[in-house]
C-alpha cells in the first residue's frame, strides 16, 4: 500500500511541478483550486512554511531525505484525507463538465498556440484529427483515462507507461495551449490558422514594435519595463495577446507605475515592485531600486494607465501573430 | 511623450555608480558597503564602521527580520551595495531587500536539478557582484549571473555533473573581469577544481584541477588511479592580493575521507592552500597543511591576508586557523611556513616541523582523536583586527572522534567516505546530527565552543570566550574594537575585541551558521546575522 501510494503521489507531483508553476498562479482564469492539489500531501506540507507562490521545486524536494521523512509522517494522517477528498471530488463533479470545479474557459490565443504545438508534436501518433489511436478521439472528446483538464496535463507531462505515449517536457504556457486546443478541436478551424513566425516577430520586437525601447531580454536592455527574457514561460498565449491589445487592462497589478512626492518635495516616478502598508519598493526612471516609507510622502498614487502602447491598430493580425510567436519562444537562459 | 521624458531623465542623471573592479579593490574605502563575502579581498571580516562601539552597544535593538522560505540551514552573508542588500536563501534564491527595512524588491528563483546531492545541506553562502550583475553558485553546480536591478538571469554556466556528487555552496569571488568558484563534493570522491568565468559572457576562462593528473606536477603524491576520485573539493570563498596578483583558495579532504590506507602518498593538493594567478589559473605555490589526511581535516577555511611586521620586518602574511587544530602563519608571497601552534587540544600530531609538516601521532584503534571530525574550527569565517593585531577564531574545544577506516569501492555519485566516525562516549550522538532542535543533547562532555583571540606573533591565546555549545558561526570585528559572534546555541554576542568581555547578547532562537556583517545607510550603522531560518538586523536605538 505504501509503495503504491508513494508512487502515485510522485506521479501527480511530477505533473504538479509542471502545472503548478508561476504561470498558473498568475493566470486569473485557470480553474482553481486544482482538485489534484487537495490530494497532494506535498502541497499541505509546503504551505506550512512555503513560498507564497507554488513551490516549483517540488520534484527536487521529493528526492530529499527530509521530505521523504515528512511524507512518511504525514502519510497516515493524509491518506484518509486524500480518499475523502477523492470521494468529494467525484461526488462534487457530478453534473459538471469534464470533472472540473467549474466550467473551464478557453481562449482563442491559447487554442491557436496549442494547435501549432499539436501540429508539430502530436500528429505523428494521434493524427491530424486526433483519432489515430484506438479508443482516443480528441475531436469527439473520447479519452481512455482523462476526465479533467488536469488529467490531460498529467498524461501529457508523465506519459502513459507501457504505451507509446511518452512524457513531454512542456512548460505551463504550452500545456495550457495544448489542453485548450484538444478541448476545442471539434470547433476550431485550423485552416484559417494565422501562424506566427518568430523570426519576423524578433525583427518587430527590436524594430517597428519598439519593444526593446523599454524591455530588456535576459538582462540586456533597459529596465523601464519588466525583462521579457522568459516571458514565454511565465505567461500564456492568451495573456500575451491580451497584453498587446490592452496593456493597461492586462498588466500585472504589481507592475503598475507609481508616482510619489516626498515631504521635502522630491518627485519619484517608477515601476512598482512590491508594496506593504508602510512602504513601497520600486525601480525609478533612473533604474535605481528605491524603497519609500509612506509616512515620508506627501503624495502617493498608483497609476492605472501605462506607457506601453496598445498594438491593436498598430500591427496587423499577421504581425501580432509573429510577435506573439517570438514572445512565446522566450524561455529564459538555460 | 512619457518615453521621451524617461529617456531625457536617463541621460541627464548619471546612473548610480556600478560596482567596478576598482571599487572591489578598495572596498575598505567604502565601509558603508559590504561588497564581497568576507568584506574585502583580504578577507579580514573587519569593518571601519565605528558608530556602534563598546559604550553604546548595549543599546542595540532589532530593526527588522527577513524570514527565509526554507527550513534549510541559513548560511548566507549578504552583500550591501548603496543601501540595497542581496542575500541568498535555500535552495538557490537571491533576494534583493531594502537594507534599512528588509522589505523585498525582487526574488530570483533558481530551481536546481533534483540530481543535486550536497553532503551537508542544501545551503548557499551568498553572492558576488561586478557592475550591475550578481553571481551565484548553485547546489547543482551551475554558476548563474543575475541582473542586480531586475533579478533576471543573464547567463547560466554548468560546471559539473550534480549526479556525480558535484555541488556548489560558496559565494563566488570576483577578480578583475572574472568570477572564480570551486566545487564541493569531497564526500563523493569527486576530483575538485577551481574555475574562472568571464563575468560578461559566462564563458570559462580557466580551470585548475586540485588533484593533479599523471601529466601534472604533484601527481607523484598519488598511487595508480586513486587521484581520479581524490577529492580536494573547494567550497568556501578565497582571497586576493592585488599587489602580488595572487588568489588564495583552501582545498578539502582527499577521498575517501577516513580510509587513508587506500590512498598512499601525500595526496596533493588536498587539505592545502593554493596560490593561483587569477588571470590564468596557474599555480604559483601551495602549502599542504595535512598530508595524507585520515580525519577529514578540510583546509576549507578563509585565507586571511595581513600586512604586518614579522620578526621586525614588514611582511605579507597569511593567517590560517585550520580544521586540523593548528593556527598557521605563512608568507603569502611564496607559501613559506613561518609558524604554527595548536589552538585546541590536538593529539593526532605532536607538533609541526621546521617546514610546517605535522609530526603525526596516530591514535590506537578505538581511541579518540583530537580534534574530532568537525575539526578545531571549520569553514566559519574568522576575523583579524588591524587595530588589536589579534586573529579571532570560532573554535570547537575538547572535541574528539573515533575514526575507523574501511576499504571502500568507488561508485560515481555515491558516498565515498571509507569508514566511520563515532563519538567517544558510547551511545552518544554523532555531533553532526546531534543538534536538531532547541535542546542541547550535544553537551560539554562531547566538546564545547569558544571564540579565541590569538596573538599571531606567538600563537598564544590572548583571551577566550567560552560557549556551552559548539561555535558554528563566523566572526566580525569593527574599528570600534567590537567583535560579533554566535554559534549553535542561537545567541548573538558582542564582545570587547581587546578583552573578550561580553557587552551585549540577543537570543535569536536558531543555530547561527553564518558570518555577521555590517553596513551603513543614511548615517546609521547596521549589524546583520542569519540565525535559524531568519536574517536579523540590528542598529542603535534612536
Amino acid at each position: 500500500m505504501e509503495r503504491v501510494w508513494n508512487d502515485s503521489v510522485k506521479q501527480s507531483f511530477r505533473s504538479l511541478h509542471k502545472i503548478g508553476s508561476r504561470e498558473a498562479a498568475l493566470s486569473p482564469d485557470r480553474e482553481f483550486p486544482y482538485p489534484a492539489f487537495a490530494f497532494s500531501p506535498g502541497r499541505c506540507i509546503f504551505t506550512a512554511k512555503s513560498r507564497n507562490y507554488v513551490c516549483p521545486d517540488t520534484e527536487y524536494c521529493l528526492n530529499r531525505g527530509l521530505f521523504v521523512k515528512l511524507c512518511r509522517m504525514f502519510q497516515r494522517a493524509l491518506l484518509p484525507c486524500a480518499i475523502a477528498c477523492g470521494i468529494f471530488a467525484i461526488w462534487g463533479d457530478a453534473g459538471k463538465a469534464r470533472g472540473q470545479d467549474r466550467a473551464p474557459v478557453y481562449y482563442p490565443a491559447d487554442i491557436k498556440y496549442g494547435a501549432q504545438i499539436f501540429a508539430s508534436q502530436c500528429t505523428a501518433c494521434h493524427g491530424e484529427n486526433g483519432d489515430l489511436i484506438p479508443g482516443v478521439n480528441f475531436r469527439a472528446g473520447q479519452f481512455k483515462r482523462v476526465i479533467s483538464d488536469n488529467d490531460l496535463r498529467m498524461t501529457i507531462t508523465n506519459g502513459v507507461p507501457g504505451t507509446a505515449m511518452q512524457p513531454f517536457n512542456f512548460g505551463a504556457s504550452e500545456l495550457t495551449g495544448i489542453v485548450s486546443y484538444l478541448r476545442n478541436m471539434s470547433s476550431f478551424d485550423t485552416r484559417n490558422l494565422l501562424s506566427g513566425d518568430k523570426a519576423r516577430g524578433q525583427v518587430l520586437f527590436q524594430g517597428a514594435g519598439k519593444c526593446a525601447t523599454c524591455h530588456a531580454l535576459n538582462g540586456k536592455g533597459p529596465r523601464v519595463a519588466p525583462d521579457l527574457g522568459d516571458i514565454g514561460s511565465l505567461r500564456t498565449a492568451d495573456l500575451l495577446h491580451r497584453t498587446l491589445l490592452d496593456p493597461a487592462g492586462a498588466m500585472l497589478p504589481v507592475s503598475r507605475s507609481v508616482h510619489a512626492v516626498t515631504r521635502d518635495g522630491k518627485t519619484i516616478n517608477g515601476r512598482r515592485l512590491n508594496e506593504d502598508t508602510y512602504s513601497v519598493q520600486l525601480i525609478d526612471e533612473q533604474e535605481h531600486l528605491v524603497s519609500l516609507t509612506k509616512s515620508d510622502l506627501r503624495e502617493y498614487a498608483v497609476v492605472k494607465t501605462t506607457s506601453m502602447p496598445s498594438y491593436k491598430d498598430k500591427l496587423s493580425d499577421q504581425e501580432l501573430a509573429d510577435l506573439e510567436a517570438y514572445l512565446l519562444s522566450l524561455k529564459g537562459v538555460k | 511623450m512619457f518615453f521621451l521624458l524617461a529617456c531625457t531623465l536617463l541621460i541627464s542623471f548619471p546612473v548610480r555608480a556600478q560596482v567596478t573592479s576598482e571599487r572591489l579593490l578598495h572596498a575598505n574605502d567604502e565601509p558603508q558597503n559590504w561588497l564581497t563575502y568576507s568584506g574585502s579581498y583580504a578577507s579580514q571580516r573587519y569593518s571601519l564602521l565605528n558608530q556602534i562601539d563598546t559604550s553604546n552597544v548595549k543599546n542595540l535593538e532589532l530593526k527588522w527580520v527577513f524570514q527565509a522560505q526554507s527550513l534549510q540551514k541559513f548560511e548566507t552573508t549578504p552583500l550591501v551595495v548603496d543601501g540595497i542588500m542581496y542575500l541568498t536563501q535555500s535552495p538557490n534564491d537571491i533576494v534583493a531587500v531594502d537594507a534599512r527595512t528588509g522589505r523585498a524588491f525582487w526574488v530570483y528563483h533558481y530551481a536546481p536539478s533534483p540530481a543535486a546531492r550536497p553532503c551537508c545541506g542544501i545551503v548557499n553562502r551568498g553572492v558576488a557582484i561586478l557592475g550591475d550583475t550578481l553571481f551565484m553558485a548553485t547546489v547543482d553546480a551551475h554558476l548563474v549571473a543575475v541582473d542586480a536591478k531586475s533579478g533576471h538571469a543573464i547567463w547560466n554556466a554548468k560546471l559539473a555533473e550534480p549526479a556525480a556528487g558535484y555541488a556548489m555552496t560558496m559565494a563566488p569571488l570576483v577578480v578583475k573581469d572574472k568570477v572564480i568558484v570551486g566545487v564541493a563534493g569531497g564526500e563523493f570522491g569527486v576530483r575538485g577544481f577551481i574555475s574562472a568565468f568571464d563575468a560578461e559572457t559566462g564563458k570559462q576562462a580557466w580551470r585548475f584541477d586540485t588533484i593533479p593528473s599523471p601529466d601534472q606536477p604533484g601527481h607523484e603524491s598519488w598511487r595508480g588511479g586513486d587521484w581520479q576520485h581524490g577529492g580536494g573539493a573547494v567550497w568556501v570563498t578565497g582571497s586576493y592580493d592585488p599587489e602580488l596578483n595572487l588568489t588564495y583558495w583552501g582545498t578539502g579532504n582527499p577521498g575517501p575521507d577516513w580510509n587513508a590506507a587506500q590512498r598512499p602518498g601525500d595526496n596533493l593538493y588536498s587539505d592545502s592552500v593554493l596560490a593561483l594567478d587569477p588571470d590564468t589559473g596557474k599555480l604559483k605555490w601551495y602549502f599542504q597543511f595535512s598530508p595524507h589526511d585520515p580525519y577529514d581535516y578540510d583546509s576549507v577555511q578563509i585565507p586571511v591576508l595581513v600586512n604586518a611586521n614579522w620578526k621586525g620586518a614588514p611582511s605579507k602574511l597569511m593567517m590560517w586557523g585550520n580544521r586540523n587544530g593548528f593556527f598557521y602563519v605563512l608568507d603569502r608571497t611564496n607559501g613559506k611556513f613561518l609558524s604554527g601552534h595548536p589552538f585546541v587540544k590536538v593529539n593526532w600530531a605532536s607538533g609541526l616541523d621546521a617546514n610546517g609538516r605535522p609530526i603525526t601521532t596516530p591514535q590506537p584503534p578505538g581511541q579518540p582523536t583530537f580534534p574530532g571530525i568537525q575539526g578545531g574550527t571549520n569553514w566559519y569565517s574568522p576575523s583579524y583586527s588591524p587595530r588589536t593585531g589579534l586573529f579571532y577564531l570560532p573554535a570547537w574545544e575538547n572535541y574528539s572522534t573515533i575514526f575507523t577506516g574501511v576499504e571502500t569501492e568507488f561508485h560515481e555519485g555515491q558516498r565515498y567516505t571509507g569508514g566511520a566516525n563515532t563519538a567517544p562516549i558510547p551511545g552518544a550522538e554523532n555531533p553532526v546530527g546531534a543538534r536538531q532542535g532547541p535542546v542541547n543533547v550535544y553537551t560539554e562532555a562531547l566538546g564545547s565552543g569558544a571564540v579565541i583571540a590569538i596573538d599571531p606573533a606567538t600563537g598564544e591565546k590572548k583571551w577566550k570566550f567560552d560557549m556551552h555549545d559548539v561555535n558554528t558561526g563566523g566572526i566580525l570585528t569593527t574599528a570600534s574594537d567590537l567583535l560579533f559572534a554566535g554559534g549553535r546555541e542561537g545567541f548573538f554576542q558582542a564582545l570587547d575585541a581587546r578583552t573578550g568581555a561580553l557587552l551585549w547578547k540577543a537570543n535569536l532562537g536558531g543555530e547561527i551558521v553564518a558570518g555577521p556583517m555590517t553596513y551603513r545607510v543614511d548615517g546609521k550603522q547596521y549589524i546583520t546575522i542569519a540565525s535559524g531560518n531568519s536574517l536579523f538586523t540590528f542598529a542603535l536605538r534612536e
